[in-house]
């Protein structure tokens, strides 16, 4: 064909077609910080004494001062600007983590709020825009903290005082109430890994130790899906908090509580239709599998949902699918199986015609799986008939051998397990296909008399057809 | 219209609603699309009493299909009988408006904002406000959020214990414990207090824009801001002060740089909004800090504004405003280390020479003009050279050509395409401004140049770019410098240059006249006819066909005609099947 002659082969070797990633690895690794508001002038920390130097009956006084120096911000942006007071802080800031980890008795009820505001003075802040205006999570290398050197310090610090043993949630939670845990939640929108993990570990002590906030967190975690699925499509931790989930949900009571049911439904569920579902989707699948294992009577609206968002185009997205379905029926009860196998097969049906090789693929290795082929067999009768026009339309049609091949051995099993409903099918195919055709004809024929007519009447009394 | 319902039974529903449930998603959404026509087989009645009831239970579907369902019911009046029974339409539309899809939710409350006008009075307090308090006390935050867009249609047209009802719920949402909730709630703020009475602005919305604009979350008060602008626009002058802008300056110092970022956005709005009193004493001093905010973002939509919040500003003291307060910011920006606060910049500094004078732009504007036509970042060239037109008319371009020239040169030889082909696109008008002689002189050979680009994309732009030359320039122009210069690459060693003399003259020769095309143009094409390469004479015959029309009949009857019956016997198949196209479009068969 000389058609495609117009467009020669471009050699212009700085164009916008490669690869993200690719153009971005020879740019520096980004980084970025909104916690600092310049205030032009230098800082200035006093510098106290190691607190091994002191006498212990006046080590909490000095723990608290130190504390309070820790309060003080530093700009990371401008890399010159108070690099001794940096250093000093960071000094402070590991003589602080190594203090709260081996020391006793240094946790004085005035020590709360000032560990606390330490804290929230330094971690709390309004997340950076991020670089690129469509950051990309699967693409893009994300922006990391610039003052990552004093704020993986203070996590640190908080996670040992958090965990330390002569930490009092019933003192601490004056202090770290909802509002601390609202602001926490926020910060997992982070670019940086680093610190996503940290909150990670961060929230999950504070889930253990405050009772009084478990609820709420699980409804702001909510919230936060909700806004993610349904309005933004951004947020960086999804992951995490579906791996804190992943926890949280293992130890729920039975019978499960209304509140977790429709948190399966509303939220685990629709958030298999967002966009980057492959940065998450492991985490979410081991959610969907202990909701399953803990209550089997949610296998049902579980598999409802996930048919309703059958993906339409994204084939990667249907082979992931795929994996959560198959991990779904490793667990599946036979009696719930039977409630369900109808519209699931349906829908498998089409993924193994699918011709994207993979999908295709990815549904046929469920005839590997023992498990699933025992369920089939006891329920041949009704899983044939629906799978039947779908595989032997592609033994003789799909383009791609390896999949033939799959669907011989699927035929071959289907086979053994029914012989007469297979020979059945098998003599009737044609006469099927036929009915459906004559079917489609009619279809056809009854929406042109529809339109004839909606033509008449809309000639003989304007207006009745609105436009 | 009761005439057309005699031959409803040869419709059964259940055929047509058998239709609806199609197991195929496809053919499902199809019916769904043509609801109207069912419906018209169905009749008034029968679509009453059975079609919706059908369709109020078969809510759970695909989104897609939802959606389209929302979408035509809110054109259903008519299909039901008319206003008089456009309440029937209610219950469907109420358990879309429930569903979790956005989309599916948001087209629900279009359709219901519709067809609330279509309510009478009485049909409104009967049947629509009751929705809405149903939806507005919903348990799951979609019924809530739904609620948010419907209280603004029924409110003008209800009794005064409604209102006051209605007064009541829509402030539940806005503390409502879910942040969605709040987010609809403060985004039909504005909208809402338009519709109210001006004490209740002034009672009510007052103290809900307050809160809203201080939620915990970023996300609920930047859509504050948006709010705070119409509710300003209602209030008397007098008031402004006392209840919009604290609030406001607030906003424009918020923590988030998200809401500075609104603040921002929103700025021309706001200043019309409060008047040119607030403007100087408050909103000069907000805007200086936006254009020096921390967060590049911020400072880019700030930019945005720069000309159009001079343009704004009150006349009396205009210029010393400007030159005073807002031109030392705008220097910093023209520096600045982000591209796109520069480039923000860019597209809109030259609008400021207007608003300023010609001495004060040469004094001031220029060096500006010309430290951004030579920024690192061709995008802000680019803008730059789109906007000249505005310095044109008061300085004119002559100032700039000096600079301008090197910049222009520069981005057409930029690595990047997307800048070449953009730089192209303002050709034309270059040439406009600068006159005949100076493109002569400086950028005739770049569009040259650009025709033997290895970017197809940049041949064809400078292709067309050549044709609106001879548009403004002229026929005789195009004799003299380009039309030579065009039909010389038809001896081009490569066949690609070749081509592009076909579509220089495809481009050329309607712009150029019968004259030059039949004297110049034909003998060049018509001995291409014989190109080794068969895309060339296929091009040929697709030329032959374009620049027929335009020779006389002469020339077609006795070169064009000969020429293509050949190549309707090519051995190339493509050759053929164009020449045999030329032959009928022609009419030369």
């Amino acid at each position: 064909m000389s058609s495609a002659a117009a467009t020669p082969p471009s050699v212009d070797k700085v164009d916008g077609f490669s690869r993200k990633s690719v153009r971005k690895a020879k740019q520096k690794r980004s980084q970025s910080s909104s916690q600092f508001r310049s205030q032009g002038k230098p800082i200035e920390l006093a510098p106290l004494p190691l607190l091994k130097d002191v006498p212990t009956p006046e080590q909490p006084e000095l723990f608290l001062q130190k504390l309070q120096q820790c309060c003080t911000v530093f700009d990371f942006m401008d890399t010159l600007s108070d690099l001794k007071m940096k250093e000093y802080k960071r000094s402070t800031l590991n003589e602080l983590v190594d203090y709260v980890t081996v020391s006793r008795g240094y946790l004085t009820e005035q020590a709360y709020p000032e560990v606390v505001k330490m804290v929230s003075y330094n971690i709390f802040r309004t997340l950076p825009p991020s670089e690129s205006n469509e950051f990309d999570p699967e693409e893009d290398e994300p922006t990391l903290e610039a003052s990552w050197p004093h704020l993986q310090l203070v996590y640190e610090f908080f996670i040992r005082f958090l965990e330390s043993q002569e930490f009092q949630p019933s003192i601490a939670k004056k202090y770290i109430d909802q509002k601390f845990v609202l602001q926490l939640l926020e910060l997992f929108d982070s670019e940086d890994p680093r610190e996503r993990d940290y909150l990670k570990t961060v929230l999950h002590r504070i889930y253990g130790k405050f009772l009084g906030l478990r609820a709420f967190i699980r409804k702001q975690i909510n919230n936060i899906f909700l806004r993610f699925v349904y309005e933004t499509e951004h947020f960086n931790g999804v992951a995490e908090l579906l791996e804190i989930l992943g926890s949280i949900i293992n130890g729920f009571a039975l019978p499960l509580k209304a509140e977790h049911k429709q948190f399966l439904v509303k939220v685990l569920i629709p958030l298999h239709t967002v966009r980057s579902l492959s940065l998450f989707h492991a985490q979410l699948a081991y959610c969907i599998v202990q909701f399953l294992e803990k209550d089997p009577t949610l296998t049902e609206p579980v598999i409802r949902g996930l048919l309703k968002f059958w993906p339409k185009t994204c084939s990667q997205k249907e082979v992931m699918f795929l994996g959560e379905l198959e991990e779904i029926l490793d667990v599946i009860e036979p009696t719930q199986f039977v409630k369900i196998q109808e519209p699931l097969f349906k829908q498998i049906s089409r993924c193994v015609s699918s011709p994207h090789f993979q999908v295709a693929e990815r549904a046929l290795y469920y005839w590997n799986n023992e498990y699933i082929m025992s369920l089939i067999e006891e329920n041949s009768s009704v899983i044939l008939p629906i799978m039947f026009a779908s595989l032997y339309r592609i033994s003789k049609e799909h383009w791609n051998p390896a999949i033939v091949a799959l669907v011989y051995n699927v035929l071959k099993a289907f086979m053994e397990m029914n012989s007469t409903l297979f020979d059945e099918l098998t003599a009737t195919y044609k006469s099927d296909r036929q009915r459906e055709k004559k079917k489609e004809k009619e279809r056809e024929e009854l929406w042109k008399k529809l339109e004839d007519l909606e033509l008449k009447r809309g000639l003989r009394s304007d207006g009745i057809i609105p436009t | 219209m009761a005439g057309a319902e005699g031959d409803d039974s040869l419709y059964p529903i259940a055929v047509l609603i058998d239709e609806l449930r199609n197991e195929d998603v496809q053919l499902r959404l199809n019916s769904i699309k043509k609801l109207s026509t069912i419906a018209l087989a169905l009749g008034v009645e029968r679509t009453r009493t059975e079609l919706l009831p059908f369709l109020t239970d078969t809510i759970y579907d695909e989104d897609e299909v939802l959606l389209a369902l929302a979408e035509q019911l809110g054109n259903f009046t008519m299909l039901v009988g008319g206003p008089e029974y456009v309440h029937c339409l209610l219950p469907p539309l109420e358990s879309l408006a429930t569903v979790e899809e956005t989309v599916v939710r948001d087209k629900a409350v279009e359709s219901l904002r519709k067809i609330s006008q279509e309510h009478s009075p009485v049909d409104l307090e009967v049947h629509f406000e009751p929705l809405v308090k149903r939806l507005a006390s919903g348990d799951w935050f979609t019924s809530r959020t739904s609620a948010c867009g419907l209280f603004s249609v029924c409110y003008p047209r209800v009794s005064s214990t409604v209102k006051a009802e209605i007064r009541q719920h829509f402030r539940t949402l806005c503390s409502d414990d879910t942040p969605m909730v709040r987010r609809a709630a403060a985004s039909k703020l504005g909208e809402f207090a338009k519709v109210l009475e001006l004490e209740y602005v002034k009672s009510d919305i007052i103290s809900l824009f307050t809160a809203l604009a201080s939620d915990e979350q970023d996300s609920v008060r930047l859509l504050a801001v948006e709010a705070g602008v119409s509710i300003a626009t209602l209030l008397p002058q007098e008031d402004l002060e006392t209840l919009v802008m604290p609030t406001l300056r607030q906003a424009a110092e918020d923590k988030s740089w998200r809401v500075r970022y609104m603040v921002a956005d929103k700025f021309s709005e706001l200043q019309k909004a409060v008047g040119p009193e607030i403007t100087k004493n408050d909103l000069v001093p907000a805007f200086q800090n936006l254009l020096k905010d921390c967060e590049a973002e911020v400072r880019a939509a700030a930019a945005n504004k720069v000309k159009e919040f001079c343009e704004n500003l009150p006349e009396d003291g205009r210029e010393t405003i400007i030159m005073t307060h807002i031109l030392p910011c705008v220097k910093e920006l023209v520096s600045d280390t982000n591209q796109h606060v520069k480039s923000a910049l860019a597209s809109v500094i030259m609008g400021l020479s207007t608003i300023l004078g010609k001495d004060n732009t040469i004094e001031h504007l220029l060096p500006l003009f010309l430290a951004q036509l030579k920024d690192e970042c061709p995008e802000v060239r680019l803008n730059i050279i789109s906007n000249l037109d505005c310095v044109n008319e008061v300085i004119g371009i002559r100032q700039l050509s000096q600079s301008l020239l090197p910049a222009i040169v520069e981005l057409a030889e930029d690595a990047k395409w997307r800048v070449r082909l953009a730089i192209i696109e303002y050709m034309p008008l270059l040439a406009g401004q600068l006159g005949v002689e100076f493109f002569d002189e400086k950028l005739n050979s770049l569009c040259m140049a650009w025709l033997v680009d290895h970017v197809y994309a940049i041949r064809e732009a400078a292709t067309c770019n050549l044709m609106k030359l001879v548009e403004k320039f002229g026929a005789e122009w195009a004799q003299n410098t380009i039309v030579p210069k065009v039909l010389g690459m038809a001896n081009d060693p490569n066949y690609l240059h070749r081509m592009t003399t076909l579509f220089c003259i495809n481009a050329l020769s309607e712009a150029c006249g019968q004259e030059i095309t039949t004297k110049h143009m034909l003998p060049v094409v018509l001995k291409m006819s014989n190109d080794q390469v068969a895309n060339v004479r296929f091009n040929v015959a697709k030329s032959l066909q374009k620049i027929g029309p335009v020779l006389d009949s002469n020339a077609l009857q006795t070169e064009v005609k000969p020429v293509l019956e050949k190549l309707a016997t090519d051995q190339d198949m493509d050759v053929k099947y164009f020449a045999q196209e030329a032959i009928s479009v022609l009419a030369l068969a």
